[in-house]
């Protein structure tokens, strides 16, 4: 009888352990970001000039919820969901949310004319040597990081936003 | 049902085929030798089938699932490499049509079915996993019997083990000095020696036994090593695409280094410039067919001061490389292969403002495909406006004019000419060999009138805190292998029975060699030289089917 209890304890024992590195390895695989870019942590502070010649940094904005969008004038998804964060920041704008719209590096002359065409009225800024975008691992576009007034991340969206889910996010990083 | 006592008086797990000790056969005789294999210990997943646990240990305990595991796992990987893995595709495309555009309907269905990322999706993943979970199941439950077994082995056999081995002879002997010599020439062998009660066991090469466990054991350090990567910073692969005369950043490196391209270089062999006894390989393939170098010059630079990421970073040159293939440019455990490339890719372009009807030019405009400037003025009153630019122009659904990526890889544009006689301004669009005229007739036009290239070089970017992991990994699997390989584990009994002496032997590999070593130590002892008696087995058998003896 001692013999068969040792037994099962043993073949647990070592069945645990074994399901335990291979859950770990694919947990840490696909359900966490693998990098310092994820939901919790602060925000890569960066700064980069918009059309008007004006220079945005990341930390000036501590005390006020950022949406940081990352877009491109061919990316059919970005196009459609600008007019919504466009309108949406009319009234967010007085609550404290500012948006900053990355745009990945195309020529200025491009991205004037996208502004133009949408009327846009927040600060667009082009990250002409990637180094944003590799900061932030951006990968499809478009990618929406939410941040907090503490410089924190509290969502990431990849994909198109309908304009009902920019006010929602909005809403959750009002300060 | 927990033990079996022997008549020798050794206790034995339950399901052992023979004796630990004596090896007198525990269960009925079937088959006239005996399997030998795991020395008849019980594999005690085999025996042992009451809980959950026991069953999830079983299963994975199965060398035939192992085996199926790994065949599967094999099938899959092949399949991985039919088409590019999503990761090496070139930047800039969407995975769903870039498939779809270069293989059909088959790369359709393999970037639908998720094989575009194959190697990185869950179910790989569980693969390799179960491999490994089956590896430590399937070693403990055979080593841990297996060396109880050669542990307790007993030095006087019992007689119906010694019959029933492979080699077994039996000889009427008077005279017992004769063993003493045999025992000598054994030791003079290296085999190590028992005696109890004037019976000898011979042995060597025992430890031939453990190497698949060591193999196992480098195999699952190998694993450990592969799994060490999902740790943040232990492992970095990126992909950079630089031209030429850029800066840029090299991702992964968390915004510290950078990179300048100030030349990619591909060459081939030419006919003519080779040593001549290239020429007929040259002459097969074509001149200039063949690739011969593909180099990136390159600068790496670290950045000084606080990271911040956009902000024009102050750089320190660390140092000069010519990176190729095989040749990659290291430092900081970083590496940069040279992986792929994209030749004369347009800079930018020239446009002369030209009189359609007189063909009088009124100068000349370059425009730069990356930054492209708004206005252009040619003096004289004569002006060029760009009024929209598509670097990757196409069509879209809407037939409106538009952009693909931000690479000038088709560029078009939409020109506003003015001269002194049209101050209101013309508009063209001009595409590659494509002009129109939306609003009628011009007199005025934009007419090409050349271009300037570059080349850009695509470097892969890595740093592998693993590779010593691996590399032990592998040392320990090679260490394993050698010692089951190399090495085998022979045994030699010899019993006194009634006058006789019955000599038995076994070993796990080279049936050949033991024979040779026997025959060497047994001579001018008039020792009878053992039967193959699974060579007459077979002979008996070979003879009934022929029909012939």
């Amino acid at each position: 009888m001692m013999m068969k209890k040792q037994r099962l304890i043993l073949r647990t024992a070592v069945l645990l352990l074994l399901l335990t590195a291979v859950g770990y390895t694919i947990y840490s695989n696909f359900f966490t970001e693998k990098t310092e870019i994820k939901v919790g942590a602060t925000a890569p502070d960066f700064v980069l000039t918009d059309l008007n010649g004006k220079k945005h940094r990341l930390s000036d904005y501590r005390g006020k919820g950022v949406f940081l969008n990352f877009w491109g004038t061919w990316c059919k998804p970005c196009e459609r969901e600008m007019p919504f964060i466009n309108e949406q920041y009319k009234t967010y704008k007085k609550q404290g949310v500012e948006v900053l719209a990355v745009n990945v590096g195309e020529p200025k002359l491009s991205v004037q004319k996208f502004v133009d065409r949408f009327g846009l009225t927040f600060p667009v800024v082009i990250d002409r040597e990637d180094q944003v975008m590799n900061a932030y691992e951006i990968d499809p576009l478009p990618t929406t990081f939410l941040i907090d007034k503490n410089g924190k991340i509290r969502a990431i969206i990849t994909g198109t936003m309908t304009e009902e889910k920019v006010q929602q996010y909005m809403e959750s990083i009002k300060p | 049902m927990e033990q079996v006592k022997c008549e020798c008086g050794h206790v034995n797990p339950f399901g052992t085929a023979f004796c630990e000790a004596c090896g007198k056969p525990l269960e009925e005789a079937e088959k006239p030798l005996l399997d030998m294999r795991y020395e008849g210990s019980a594999r005690r997943s085999q025996t042992y089938n009451k809980t959950v646990i026991d069953k999830i240990w079983n299963f994975f305990s199965s060398v035939k699932v192992g085996v199926w595991l790994i065949v599967i796992t094999l099938i899959a990987s092949a399949i991985g490499t039919i088409f590019p893995q999503k990761m090496y595709l070139p930047p800039n495309v969407t995975p769903a049509q870039y498939y779809e555009d270069e293989y059909g309907w088959a790369g359709k269905l393999y970037y639908e079915l998720g094989f575009d990322n194959l190697y990185g999706s869950w179910w790989y993943m569980l693969l390799i996993a179960l491999i490994g979970v089956s590896l430590v199941i399937c070693s403990l439950d055979r080593v841990i019997p297996l060396y109880r077994a050669l542990n307790n082995q007993g030095v006087t056999r019992h007689d119906a083990f010694l019959r029933r081995q492979r080699l077994f002879s039996a000889t009427k002997i008077a005279d017992d000095r004769l063993l003493e010599t045999i025992k000598e020439r054994l030791a003079k062998r290296r085999y190590h020696i028992r005696e109890e009660n004037g019976n000898i066991l011979a042995e060597k090469g025992r430890f031939s036994r453990w190497g698949p466990y060591v193999n196992h054991i480098g195999l699952i350090i190998f694993l450990i090593g592969a799994m060490l990567r999902f740790v943040p910073g232990m492992y970095v692969d990126k992909v950079l695409w630089i031209r030429e005369g850029e800066t840029k950043e090299i991702p992964g490196t968390n915004g510290e280094y950078f990179l300048k391209n100030e030349k990619f270089t591909f060459e081939t062999y030419q006919k003519g410039k080779e040593n001549a006894v290239f020429n007929a390989a040259i002459d097969r393939v074509g001149s200039g067919m063949v690739a011969k170098t593909y180099e990136t010059k390159a600068v790496l630079y670290k950045r000084v001061g606080p990271v911040i990421a956009g902000e024009e970073p102050k750089l320190k040159k660390i140092k000069e490389y010519k990176i190729r293939v095989n040749e990659p440019l290291k430092y900081d455990h970083y590496a940069l292969y040279q992986v792929d490339f994209k030749l004369n890719e347009l800079k930018s372009m020239s446009f002369a403002l030209v009189d359609k009807q007189t063909s009088k030019s009124f100068g000349m405009i370059t425009v730069d495909l990356l930054q492209p400037k708004e206005k252009y003025d040619l003096g004289n009153g004569y002006q060029v406006q760009l009024l929209s630019y598509f670097p990757d122009f196409y069509f879209d659904d809407d037939g409106n004019p538009n952009t693909r990526s931000k690479v000038p890889n088709n560029p078009a544009f939409v020109f506003k000419m003015f001269a002194p006689d049209k101050p209101k301004g013309e508009v063209s669009f001009v595409a590659i060999r494509q002009t129109i005229e939306p609003f009628g007739n011009n007199k005025y036009k934009m007419a090409f009138a050349g271009i300037d290239t570059r080349n850009v070089s695509a470097l892969t970017v890595r740093r592998d805190f693993t590779l010593w992991v691996l590399g032990v990994g592998g040392t320990v699997f090679m260490i394993g292998l050698i010692q089951g390989m190399y090495w085998n584990h022979r045994r030699i009994w010899l019993k006194r029975t009634n006058g006789e002496v019955w000599l038995a032997a076994h070993t796990n590999k080279n049936w050949f060699g033991l024979k040779r070593e026997i025959q060497a130590v047994i001579d001018g002892t008039g020792i009878r030289m053992p039967i193959d008696q699974a060579e007459i087995a077979k002979k008996v058998q070979g003879g009934d089917e022929h029909g012939t003896a």
